[in-house]
């Protein structure tokens, strides 16, 4: 669909990569482009848009509506101008009687089966067979049927007669967020390519010839929700008519004005123009000079933003005595006040230890750095932790470790340019859609790819794609089989020499190589134990020495683990062995569950660091801030979030704000976590909703969604977006105001009126932010960090001169075996994950259309277990574990392998957590989801703790009616 | 794990650390666990485990006991 606010022109065909430039003209104008330029985007280069249908700057051209044609001196014919490439010289006219005559005759046709409803037609203003239709100035249609024989239409439901038509198919709207209409479709497949090309689904088929094709949801009988559809929603970009529309721009009317802000579900932090009127949303656009999406997008940020006006949402600020009352809603300022007498309480009667606060991955960098600020500057501790700490805490640490940056190497660009794809527990089509859709690319176009997970998750085979090794390992077993692949690298000579010598300690590989070595890390000798075929694993190992670029993905099924640190640092030493570091297409990539994982990280969420990851223990990074806030900084490290809750229930810890988490129902081992909760004094919950964790506040602050903030967010590839206000805050104030008014009312004075100001702190603090403010960012549109004096324009690849620590560390990898074993009462491996239309918990996306494609939480079970155990197709089945049971329906697949089973946990009726244990990682704590040993049988329905909780919750969350 | 004793959960997590620390040459292991625990471990969390190694540190791997000399005592509570 064009853009028709903050027109982004549309250049009819992709840019050609070639740096071999050709000179030629266009309507007599000199016009210098690429080698493989289509003469259709060289002209739109110089200002002339040549007429178009089937062409669209995202996808290849096809050549199919005959609208393009130019003529080239010397040159026989009318050639298309979108399928005809620059060549050095010619000379093309894009205009003159010929052609005009041609382009009418064209478009008579295509406007002779359409229906001319302009006026009521949804995309009036929208439309570029309307704007064809007047830039070719067709003036009539001659085409008259002969009053006997009708003529042939797709958009006449009945013939004069009032026979039915059988070419009418009518609006297929099951699609919760876009319609297919399909009587105004002139078969240009733009969306049939935008599905293949951008999306990589190939949902969408041309079915039937001439006349008769017709685009098709799949097989015949699917309709759009039952088909391959993921609801990328590039199609309905790609659409020039008003077939495939946005159900939104049906509803309200085209939008009058647009904002770019960033997408606010995943680490992938997709580009977006927020398309208003008013201050009504009427639809989330791609951006196309987005640089992390490149103009696409996926169900979750493209249409998912329902949440934000949703009944549900609690737009006043509530409080209770204790948690068996109901809620009273109160002002802000009796709000501020109930909660800063409470934590004052309990600091005087405490001491200043017994408080902390957790930060959200899922607000602005702004807004995390104030809340680490209220904790170091106000409540004079260290006690700050994030979500981040049950997801990625282990790749901070690794990777510093290693490296000596917490952060991935690359950008997302960087996978086109690689060789060698190895994705380690994840799921980007499910977790990281857009980077999913990239990848996907470049390996239909040839690179490989090598799956390790329990799971055959899509990327292992979907169409089009087919991993060339799949090492489906027992869950928990990443260390062995890492360390395997590197026991093949070096006794078979395939590491780099020259990159060791050059950029790692000599020293310390010999060590390392020594270690992996020996023979009890030979992948025949674990194969046992991991469940990968050693010839598999050794075929896989030269494959990513040898086969060019080789760059590793890798999400929380690596850091969700006992050993998640390790297997992040033996992740770091495999790229550092085959010299993957350091230029583009190769590379170490955490894929960040939500979007703000890395901006929270960076921000000093953790207890242990300021912003930009500096020890709290430097007494030269402490007086930076210390000078700034004239406060003394504690110089000890404070509580993360399992230690919090071990000292709330020891009854040393009493006091908790908790910004955008759920804590109660993201951590592990649910029971651990409200125990804790319930041992606190004053829990303060600021979130959108009354989440799960509320049930054990004692304050609640409402919060404000990303449409109704300014900031910034920083993705995967740290880079900085910002995220722009479209609409004032329903609830009254942006979260940075309401931790503001919070710290004020604590005694604090900080006077910020702007997010702006406070990115200015942040670079005056932090050195590898110095160079960012929010002018750079309107200028650039996005920084990766480090953005400084050095590196002014950010920097998109690390490690390219040598690692950010100096030399390159090898660190040794022995796998340990995690203490949750099977055994005969539990013996099942329970792995988690999640699906592509919901998010994290589910707060935002179960309040969402999105609930059509995931209504609840289901086990994948493997149809031996399944049959041992007498349990079909969507049974309810009993899930249990040492910490806990729960019940939930049961799905049978082979995706799994016998001996495991797996479920998503966006719903918090599953309570998928209950299950989870309080095992976690050795150096970060963070913990194990992604083992834990059940057992399952078949059940009649909800366990006594779900029923119980369920009361509990829907008791806790009465709000008392005004009086 | 099993939960007995007030501080089996530490016991636990020092141990587990240790475990890494112990595929590293002996002193580096040493100096590795206990540069750990004293940046990442809370003083709350510093003292318990001192409770058990002052106790002869019944439960914990020796590479924790011999790292011990080197782990920060934390300040009497503030
Ligand atoms: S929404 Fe996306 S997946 Fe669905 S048909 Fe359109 S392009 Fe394909
Ligand atoms: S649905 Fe739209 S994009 Fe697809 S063929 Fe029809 S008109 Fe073209
Ligand atoms: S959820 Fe992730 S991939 Fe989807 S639009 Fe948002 S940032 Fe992009
Ligand atoms: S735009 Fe060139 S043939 Fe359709």
């Amino acid at each position: 669909m064009k853009d028709f606010i903050i027109p982004d022109r549309d250049f009819g065909t992709p840019a050609a990569k070639s740096k071999q430039m050709v000179t030629l003209t266009i309507d007599g104008f000199d016009v210098t482009v690429p080698e493989g330029t289509s003469i259709m985007r060289a002209a739109a280069e110089i200002g002339i848009s040549v007429p178009k249908l089937c062409a669209t700057d995202s996808i290849d051209a096809f050549g199919s509506c005959r609208l393009c044609l130019v003529e080239i001196e010397g040159r026989n014919g009318t050639p298309a101008s979108c399928t005809t490439p620059v060549a050095p010289g010619i000379k093309v006219h894009t205009q003159n009687s010929k052609l005009k005559q041609l382009r009418r005759g064209v478009m008579e046709l295509y406007i002779s089966d359409h229906p001319l409803d302009c006026l009521t037609c949804s995309a009036n203003g929208d439309c570029e067979l309307q704007d064809m239709a007047g830039a070719v100035g067709l003036r009539d249609v001659r085409y008259e049927a002969p009053p006997a024989a009708e003529m042939a239409t797709h958009f006449r439901p009945k013939n004069n007669s009032g026979i039915a038509n059988p070419n009418y198919i009518p609006r297929d709207d099951s699609n919760p967020y876009f319609s297919y209409d399909p009587q105004k479709c002139i078969v240009c497949s733009r969306c049939v390519r935008a599905c293949e090309e951008v999306q990589g689904t190939f949902a969408l088929t041309i079915e039937g010839r001439g006349f008769d094709s017709r685009v098709s949801f799949g097989m015949k009988s699917d309709n759009a929700l039952a088909s391959d559809c993921v609801s990328c929603g590039a199609c309905v970009q790609a659409c020039p008519t008003a077939t495939l529309q946005e159900k939104s721009v049906i509803e309200i009317g085209t939008p009058e004005r647009s904002v770019i802000t960033t997408c606010a579900y995943c680490g992938v932090g997709c580009s977006f123009k927020a398309e208003m009127r008013g201050d009504e949303l009427v639809r989330m656009v791609p951006y196309k000079h987005g640089k992390a999406n490149r103009g696409h997008s996926c169900v979750k940020g493209r249409f998912a933003y329902g949440y934000a006006s949703h009944k549900d949402r609690i737009l006043n600020p509530m409080i209770r005595d204790s948690i068996n009352d109901p809620w009273q809603e109160v002002s802000w300022a009796e709000a501020m006040e109930f909660a800063a007498n409470r934590m004052q309480g309990i600091i005087a009667k405490h001491g200043r230890h017994s408080v902390g606060v957790i930060t959200s991955s899922r607000c602005t960098n702004e807004e995390t750095y104030l809340v680490q600020k209220l904790t170091r500057g106000v409540f004079m501790n260290n006690n700050t932790d994030t979500c981040a700490r049950v997801c990625h805490s282990p790749t901070g640490y690794g990777l510093g470790q290693t490296f000596g940056t917490s952060a991935g190497t690359q950008d997302f660009d960087s996978v086109e340019h690689t060789d060698v794809v190895i994705v380690i527990g994840a799921n980007p089509t499910d977790g990281h859609p857009v980077f999913a859709s990239r990848l996907k690319k470049r390996l239909r176009k040839g690179a490989k790819l090598i799956v390790i997970d329990p799971r055959r998750t899509d990327m292992v085979d979907s169409p089009h794609i087919r991993a060339a090794h799949h090492l489906a390992l027992t869950p928990g077993t990443n260390v062995a089989v890492v360390t395997a692949l590197a026991h093949v690298i070096v006794t078979e000579g395939l590491f780099n020499e020259a990159f060791i010598r050059e950029r790692c300690d000599w020293d310390e590989f010999q060590d390392y190589a020594e270690f992996v070595s020996q023979p009890q890390h030979a992948p025949e000798a674990v194969q046992m134990l991991t469940g990968v075929k050693a010839e598999e694993l050794r075929a896989a190992a030269r494959l990513y020495a040898m086969g060019g670029n080789g760059a590793i993905y890798y999400g929380l099924g690596v850091t969700e683990h006992s050993q998640g640190s390790t297997t992040v640092i033996g992740i770091a030493n495999l790229a550092m062995l085959t010299g993957n570091i350091g230029r583009p297409g190769v590379g170490v990539n955490p894929l960040r569950g939500q979007n703000n994982v890395q901006g929270s990280c960076d921000m000093g969420s953790f207890p242990h660091e300021l912003p930009g990851y500096r020890h709290v223990k430097n007494d030269n990074v402490r007086e930076i801030f210390e000078t700034l806030w004239g406060v003394k900084i504690d110089n000890e490290p404070g509580l993360r979030i399992p230690n919090m809750l071990d000292a709330a229930v020891e009854g040393t810890f009493k006091g908790l704000y908790c910004q955008g988490e759920d804590i109660l129902q993201s951590d592990p081992d649910t029971k651990h976590v409200s125990a804790g909760l319930a041992a606190m004094d004053c829990v303060i919950v600021h979130d959108l909703f009354l989440n799960e964790t509320a049930n054990y506040a004692h304050v609640f602050f409402p919060g404000s969604t990303f449409l109704e903030k300014d900031g910034t967010f920083t993705n995967a590839e740290r880079r900085i977006n910002r995220v722009r206000k479209v609409m004032a805050p329903r609830n009254g104030y942006a979260d940075w105001e309401v931790t503001q008014m919070f710290a004020q009312a604590m005694g604090a004075n900080w006077v910020y009126t702007h997010p702006a100001q406070i990115m200015e702190e942040i670079a005056m603090t932090t050195p590898s932010f110095a160079g960012v403010t929010y002018d750079l960012l309107e200028e650039k549109g996005s920084v990766q960090w480090p953005c400084n004096e050095k590196v002014p324009d950010g920097t998109p690849l690390m490690h390219v001169d040598g690692f950010v620590r100096g030399k390159g560390k090898f660190i040794n990898t022995e796998y340990v075996a995690t203490d949750e074993r099977t055994g005969p009462r539990f013996p099942l491996l329970l792995t988690t994950g999640r699906i592509l239309s919901q998010y994290n918990v589910g707060a935002q996306t179960r309040r969402t259309d999105n609930v059509v494609w995931h209504d609840q939480d289901v086990l994948e079970i493997h149809p031996h277990d399944a049959e041992n155990r007498g349990i079909k197709e969507g049974d309810w089945v009993r899930l249990a574990s040492r910490s806990g049971e729960t019940t939930l329906r049961a799905t049978l697949t082979d995706r799994v392998n016998p001996g495991v089973v797996y479920t998503t946990f966006h719903h918090p009726d599953t309570q998928a957590n209950v299950i989870t244990t309080d095992y976690s990682d050795w150096a970060t704590n963070c913990p194990e989801y992604k083992v834990t040993a059940v057992q399952i049988s078949p059940s009649n329905g909800p366990s006594d703790w779900q029923e119980e909780y369920n009361a509990f919750a829907a008791r806790s969350r009465r709000i008392a009616a005004a009086e | 794990m099993s939960h007995d004793g007030p501080h089996a959960k530490l016991i636990y997590m020092a141990n587990q650390i240790a475990k890494f620390m112990e595929s590293k040459p002996l002193d580096q292991g040493v100096q590795g666990l206990a540069a750990h625990i004293n940046d990442f471990w809370e003083p709350r969390m510093r003292r318990h485990l001192f409770e058990v190694i002052d106790h002869g540190g019944h439960g914990l791997r020796p590479l924790v006991m011999e790292a011990a000399p080197q782990i920060r005592r934390p300040a009497e509570a503030a």
